[in-house]
């Protein structure tokens, strides 16, 4: 499904972040990203999703080769993504419900069909309750969830996300750890960048580390 | 095509709250519009209501041969007879000083004051009216007939009426060229309050974008806003352009009558008006689109 190939991330200024990156997430696999901070495994997932480009190399995602997809071509690629971001991302001039239905919005779901989905998502996350708040009101856990919710409300094909744990106590690290793996059983696949192997370590899933930009195992 | 209206509905509702949100941008920019389009249009009517003005008078070139007060028949028939065969003539008509004394004394209402004079001091005149639209024809006449004998005195009376209609179209040309110079202040103006709100808006784009939205959907609310605002300036610029032509025909009305213009000033036509608020639109989206396609660029991946 996902697909690097002798992949180079050189920034400006001669900071290479990824050197000769090969792997492959195969379609409805669960796959772990871990290394230090550094390592380049939020590089490697902005890769994925054509924020960045690839100094050199290949990325091949759904069979789609990345390097020959045109700015016009990024938005319908996107769609196929959910995004979890480190900084959540989330617009705070906004409600929750408004924040987890952008991504509808912008395929163009009819409101009815859109307000029903907006809730199974926040009802996942265990933030039905919430969805008339301001993402000023809650707390940096809960901001996290609204961010897995807005990224699961599409139902996309693959998951990125990055340290979508980071900010949660053990208890709701579980309940999202069981959401991916839900979200997997249903043929999704997914990326995550994190720390905290520990919390996944109940869906077994393969383990790539990365250092100093290049995969160890 | 359901969901294509549907996201136009939405772009549609958004600008409109962008617009409300925060009132006081939108209505400085909304006064500087209206100001930028409310000098051409009134340059623009004030030309027009001149033209309307020397329409009423008589703009045909009309020569009038003054005749010596002690003129015989004879002579008077022998000028009579050269003005119809020159070719600069269409008509002529004898207006005796009988006839033109009558005339005055219905139109200046100055009969007792004309009785006072006890005399008729008018001569004969002959009213030439010369082929439309070629008067350097009759001005070749007047300078010729000058030298006849008998002849007092020529006069061109559409001279003035001729020089009038130049000052219309000077007036013209200027409402235009000042029209396309404050219509580039126009889309400057909404340019830089797109990019505002596109500055404004950073976080809101940014992500839009990393969700998936074409750079259409992204597009579409600020197109909206930027035809809603040049709207809403040309709206509110036909309305300044009524209150001063409401305010000059109160202080004016005085001195109208006394021109013989009938009913004062004329405002906009209701097509005049449609046109300022249509312009004003496009230029606002004109603006908007270009403000817009230079900033989602830096959106693009690296």
């Amino acid at each position: 499904m996902i697909r690097f190939d002798h992949v180079v991330k050189r920034y400006p200024g001669g900071q290479e972040a990824l050197r000769q990156v090969s792997l492959e997430v195969n379609k409805g696999e669960m796959v772990l990203l871990t290394g230090h901070s550094g390592a380049g495994k939020t590089t490697l997932l902005r890769l994925a999703a054509a924020i960045e480009r690839p100094t050199a190399g290949t990325i091949t995602v759904g069979g789609q080769n990345l390097s020959r997809l045109g700015n016009r071509g990024i938005p319908y690629l996107r769609r196929n993504f959910g995004l979890v971001f480190q900084d959540h991302k989330l617009l705070y001039d906004r409600s929750v419900f408004e924040n987890v239905v952008l991504p509808l919005r912008v395929t163009g779901f009819g409101a009815r069909e859109a307000g029903s989905r907006v809730r199974a998502a926040l009802d996942k996350v265990g933030l039905l309750a919430r969805e008339q708040s301001n993402p000023v009101e809650l707390s940096g856990g809960e901001q996290q969830r609204v961010c897995i919710a807005r990224a699961i409300v599409h139902r996309p094909a693959i998951l990125l996300a990055d340290e979508p744990t980071g900010n949660l106590d053990p208890e709701n690290a579980r309940n999202i750890v069981a959401l991916f793996e839900v979200f997997q059983q249903v043929g999704a696949t997914i990326l995550v960048a994190t720390h905290d192997a520990d919390a996944f370590r109940g869906s077994a899933p393969r383990v790539i580390t990365l250092s100093a930009g290049a995969v160890l195992s | 095509m359901t969901r294509w209206l549907a996201s136009h509905g939405r772009a549609l509702r958004d600008a409109m709250d962008r617009l409300r949100h925060p009132l006081l941008p939108t209505a400085l920019s909304v006064v500087v519009i209206a100001s930028a389009l409310a000098l051409p249009l009134l340059l623009h009517l004030a030309a027009r209501n001149l033209a309307m003005f020397s329409g009423q008078l008589d703009a045909e070139p009309q020569l009038t041969l003054f005749l010596d007060v002690n003129i015989t028949p004879a002579d008077t028939d022998v000028i009579a007879r050269r003005l119809a065969k020159h070719p600069a003539t269409t008509r002529a008509r004898l207006v005796t000083k009988t006839e033109a004394m009558a005339d005055l004394r219905n139109s200046a209402g100055l009969g007792s004051s004309i009785d006072d004079l006890g005399r008729n001091p008018l001569p004969d005149a002959f009213v030439v009216t010369g082929p439309e639209g070629d008067p350097t024809r009759l001005e070749a006449l007047r300078d010729e007939a000058a030298g006849w004998p008998k002849v007092e005195h020529a006069q061109l009376d559409a001279l003035w009426a001729r020089k009038l209609a130049a000052t219309v179209r000077i007036g013209r040309v200027a409402a235009l060229l000042l029209a396309i110079l404050l219509g580039v202040a126009l889309t400057a103006v909404t340019f830089n309050t797109i990019r505002l709100q596109i500055l404004g808006r950073r976080d809101e784009i940014e992500l839009s974008k990393l969700i998936g939205a074409t750079d259409a959907f992204i597009r579409r609310p600020f197109l909206y806003f930027g035809l809603l605002l040049g709207a809403s300036g040309g709206l509110a610029g036909l309305g300044l352009v009524a209150l001063s032509v409401a305010v000059l025909n109160h202080q004016l009305s005085g001195a109208l009558a006394l021109l013989g213009g009938a009913g004062g000033l004329s405002g906009p036509a209701l097509a005049d008006a449609a046109a300022v608020v249509g312009i004003a639109a496009f230029l606002g989206w004109l603006g908007a689109a270009l403000s817009v396609g230079r900033h989602l660029r830096r959106f693009e991946p690296g």
